[in-house]
Parts: C-alpha cells; structure tokens; sequence
C-alpha cells in the first residue's frame, strides 16, 4: 500500500530564502501525524507543496502514491487543506460557503454529514450568519467543516490552533482524534509544542529542515541530558545564579520552575546546598521529566 | 509625582454592543512596576477591555485611570503616555532598524536629541547596535521580537500593552522575550500583557481570568494554584476557562 506523504529530499528557496531544505518524513496511512516548530521554520511552504499549490525546486512529494506536481488534478479532490489564515468566504453565509464547496467538489453536503456533523452541528443554528461575522472557533469549525465536504483520504490541516486558548485547543485536538478514528490521515502543524503529545508521530522543524521524525514518546527519550527542576523565590536571581555556574550547560524557564541542563560534574545536592550558603534558603533543585519542548531547545542550542 | 497611585485602576468597566455585553462590570487596580497577566478564553472579552485601557475605545458605563489619566475624557493623554506591542510585527520590513525606532519616536513626539539619547542606550543594552542599519525583513525573528519591544517603548512609557507577543515564536526566542520583560519591570515600566501560553502566566506577579466578560480570577499565581490546589497555571486556567458559555 502506498504511504499516505511521502516527501523525498524537497527543497524549496524564495529568493535567498531556503524555506525548505532538503526535507524527508514520510506519513503512514489513517496516521495523526504532526510537524512541530515556530514561525518561520517552512511548515506553510511544505504544506503548500503537499496541497499541490506550489512545486518544489528539487526532490518529489507524494499523496497517495499521486505526485503532487504531475497529478496534481487528480490529488486535489483527494486532500482536504485548511490553510493558516481564514481563507472562506467572508461575505458569504455559512450555508453558502457550504453549498459553494459540495459543489467545488461535485458532491452534496449530505452525502458526507455523517464525517462533519459533530464539528458543523454548533454552526446550524446561524445558517445565514455570514462566515465573516462568526467569532474565531465558529470560522475554525465552519473551515474544517468546508476542508472536510468532500471526505478527504488526506487531511492537511495548517496551524489550526494558533492564537486559539487552552481549553478550545484541547477541544479541537479531541476532533481530530475522532475524524482520525473514521480513517482519514491528518497532517497537522502546530507552534505549541505541548500539542505534539496528541500526535501519533511528529516530525520536529526549524529553518526549513527536518530535526527529528518519531512518537512522541520516543523523542522523548532521546532527550540524553542531566536535567533538574529549580525552584526559588527569587526565580530570575536564581536563573542568573545558576547559569554562571559552570556545570550548568544551560538553564531557563519553564513554568512554575526552571530547568537546569547539568553537564557530569553537575550535582544538584552540591548546587542546592552551595545557594543555601549564600542566602537562597528556600532552594529546591530535583530531577525533571524532559518534553519535546526541552528537546526543542537542545536542538537550537546544539545549532541544528 | 502620584508615586503611589496604581498604574491601572478601572471600576465596573463595561463595554455593549448592541445587547451583548461584551465586558461586564469588571474591577482591578494594577500596581507601578507590575507585571500583569491578562488571561480569558477566545471571546471571553480580553482585546474589549485592553483596547478601553489604551484609550482606543469607550467604555459604555465604569471608569478608570490609566498613568494617571482619566480612559474617557483623557484618551489622547493616554495614548502619548503607553506603549503598544501586538503579536503581529508592528514594524516595517523595507526600513532599517534605526529607521523603524525613529518612526515610532516621532509618532510618540520625542525630539531628535532624546531620541538619539534613548536609541543608542537601548540598542547597546540589547546588543543591536551593529544591526541599526539593517533592514527589519532580513533580520532573524528574535531581534524583530526585541525591535518591536524596543519601538513600544522608545518614549520610556509608564507602562506597556503586550499582546499575545510570543505567539508562535521559538521555545528559545519566547524566554529571552520574558528576560526583557523581566528586564524592563525591574527597572520600573508596569507591564500588562495578553498571551495563550499558560508556562509564561507563571511568570506574572498576578494574573487575571477572563470568562464571559467577568474577571473570574484574579491573584498571583501561587495563590491561584492553591486555592484550586492543582500544580500547574495550566490547570487553573481550565478550572476556571471551563464555565465559559460564549459560543466561542
């Protein structure tokens, strides 16, 4: 069977700009599969190579077995793509831009309700709200819906959950797991690196190029650093403190704690006691537990 | 002066539109030299209320001072004596460095020699001086970040609107953003700030929830994560984010 992504060595350059520099991962069909990393790291310009809208310099990419430069006809009516910035129709209503995107795709709205209905029932009630006056999750639901008319094999869903809150990005990574459920691949990119633990694999970028293709989990483990929690009251006289001491490799915030990098010599009793001496009485240092967050950081540190 | 007036004061601030109330008689004092977490769900009401603090709209009923002036019959006043970073990059690409902090300066109305004094302290203090001449669309996201903080206080404002400023920014270039704000309270500027990362309410002296045009929560984030004993700012903003009943 063929993979559902397979992307072989893309490059792609605007100007003087290596968007994109030969990047490979490949993504396992019915996968929820996520590219993590900041603006600016090339996930839209890959996406836009993925959904057929633009070629790559060098190197092939593939939905489906299908070319995206040669079938790209073909692939359209296969993937769904909801790009970054809101792209419906605005001055039209919600049922209109329904209607508008069955009929783009030759098929009818009903025929797929069953894959849309738990996203698209909230926006039912306001058929003739135009798409521009909806708040920010209605237009998320009402553009996932428009992605979804048309039962995609593939579903490209670009930073779905930027500027949106906690709570409603926990709620939309829930839906996908459902629509993941009933088959359909996903490709999902996201800024917040906490969100790659609702992925199955994440392929990790930044400046245009791949830095880590796994689970998780097993990213995760990868992370081969001394890592401790530091805690204070005084967290910022803390940071400095400890990153002049020279078995710090690295230390930053983290949350209600900062993370301390120790190289072999660093022992966090030693430090512990040592700023007790000098006055931070209430020093608490202990191990912590890695993210894929530290490991981001690992990798920008270690210049990748 | 007022030394020991807050930078931030409103009472029963409300803002309609039409019959839907999108801020609903909300209360708190921010203090001089604080740094303020202004929290809420999507449509909870949070660019309502930030745009009446910076004297860009009205409010329908309430009141408040901002350094020191009145958010109704001093606007303009308020206005002169803020500064303003949004998420997306106040700054214009095809100018250089310098070239951007002098636009603000002027739209602030510094003169040339204060705005001489003020950009080459700030730029070595960031260690940009070298990078004066570039254009900002050249230069890497965070030396942009810490521009736009720079062109935002250019004026040395009493205080500073930050919103959603690390919004898809590295993990590195996010906490060497909260280092400048660090940076920029201890040396006095009150700091009010909007973001979707819970790590950074953390790093807040106090921190405010919005749900449904009220203020649900408001205390520093120790006090939060004890009062709903859970461990994490992450956790407490989905204790109290989940009562939310705009459709949002």
């Amino acid at each position: 069977m063929n993979k559902a992504i397979e992307i072989s060595e893309v490059s792609k350059s605007y100007g003087y700009i290596h968007a994109l520099d030969r990047v490979n991962f490949t993504v396992e069909q019915g996968e929820l599969f996520g590219l993590i990393g900041p603006d600016g790291a090339g996930k839209s310009s890959l996406y836009r190579i993925i959904a057929t809208l633009s070629a790559p310099d060098s190197g092939t990419a593939t939905v489906n077995g299908m070319d995206v430069v040669r079938d790209y006809r073909k692939l359209r009516k296969r993937i769904g793509y909801m790009p970054e910035k809101f792209s419906l129709y605005q001055d039209m209503t919600v049922a209109e831009n329904m209607a508008f995107f069955s009929s783009l795709f030759g098929v009818s709205a009903k025929e797929n309700y069953d894959l849309i209905a738990p996203i698209f029932s909230q926006l039912e009630k306001f058929p003739d709200r135009m798409a521009g006056a909806l708040s920010g999750g209605m237009k998320q639901k009402l553009a996932l819906s428009c992605a979804l008319i048309h039962r995609p094999e593939v579903l490209l869903l670009d930073e779905p959950t930027t500027g949106v809150d906690a709570v409603s990005r926990s709620e939309f990574w829930d839906m996908l797991a459902t629509l993941r459920e009933k088959g359909i691949t996903i490709l999902v990119s996201t800024s917040y690196m906490d969100e790659a633990t609702r992925c199955e694999r994440i392929a990790m970028i930044n400046n245009g190029r791949i830095l880590a293709v796994d689970t998780p989990s097993a990213l995760i483990n990868r992370l081969d650093e001394n890592l401790y929690n530091a805690v204070a009251t005084d967290m910022f006289g803390l940071l400095s403190r400890l990153r002049s001491n020279p078995d710090v490799i690295d230390c930053y915030t983290f949350g209600a704690t900062l993370h301390v990098v120790g190289n072999d010599n660093f022992s966090a009793g030693q430090v512990e006691e040592a700023l007790k001496k000098t006055g931070m009485e209430d020093v608490r240092i202990y191990h912590a537990t890695g993210t894929i967050e530290d490991l981001f950081i690992k990798q920008i540190r270690d210049g990748k | 002066m007022e030394n020991n007036n807050p930078a931030i004061s409103v009472r029963d601030l409300t803002k309609k539109f039409g019959n839907f109330t999108a801020v609903d008689h909300i209360s708190f004092d921010v203090g001089k030299g604080e740094i303020f977490g202004f929290l809420g769900a999507n449509g909870a009401g949070k660019t309502t209320a930030m745009r009446m603090l910076c004297g860009l709209s009205f409010p329908t009923s309430g009141q408040g001072q901002v350094a020191g002036y009145d958010i109704v019959s001093q606007s303009e006043d308020i206005k002169r004596h803020i500064g303003y970073m949004s998420q997306k990059f106040s700054l214009y690409g095809e100018l250089t460095v310098i070239e951007n902090l002098r636009l603000f300066s002027s739209i602030y109305g510094m003169n040339r020699q204060s705005f001489r004094h003020a950009s080459s302290r700030l730029l070595e203090e960031l260690e940009m001086t070298d990078m004066q001449n570039a254009l900002v669309k050249d230069i890497p996201v965070g030396w942009k970040q810490k521009l736009a903080f720079l062109s935002a206080t250019i004026h040395s404002p009493e205080i500073v609107f930050l919103d959603e400023p690390t919004g898809g920014v590295d993990p590195v270039t996010r906490r060497k953003f909260w280092e400048l704000i660090y940076k920029a309270s201890s040396d006095g500027m009150t700091v009010f700030v909007t973001t979707h990362y819970l790590d950074e309410a953390e790093y807040c002296n106090r921190v405010s929830i919005m749900v449904d045009g009220h203020i649900n929560a408001l205390d520093a984030p120790a006090a939060l994560k004890q009062r709903y004993n859970v461990s994490s700012m992450d956790e407490v903003f989905r204790i109290v984010a989940k009562d939310s009943t705009r459709s949002d």
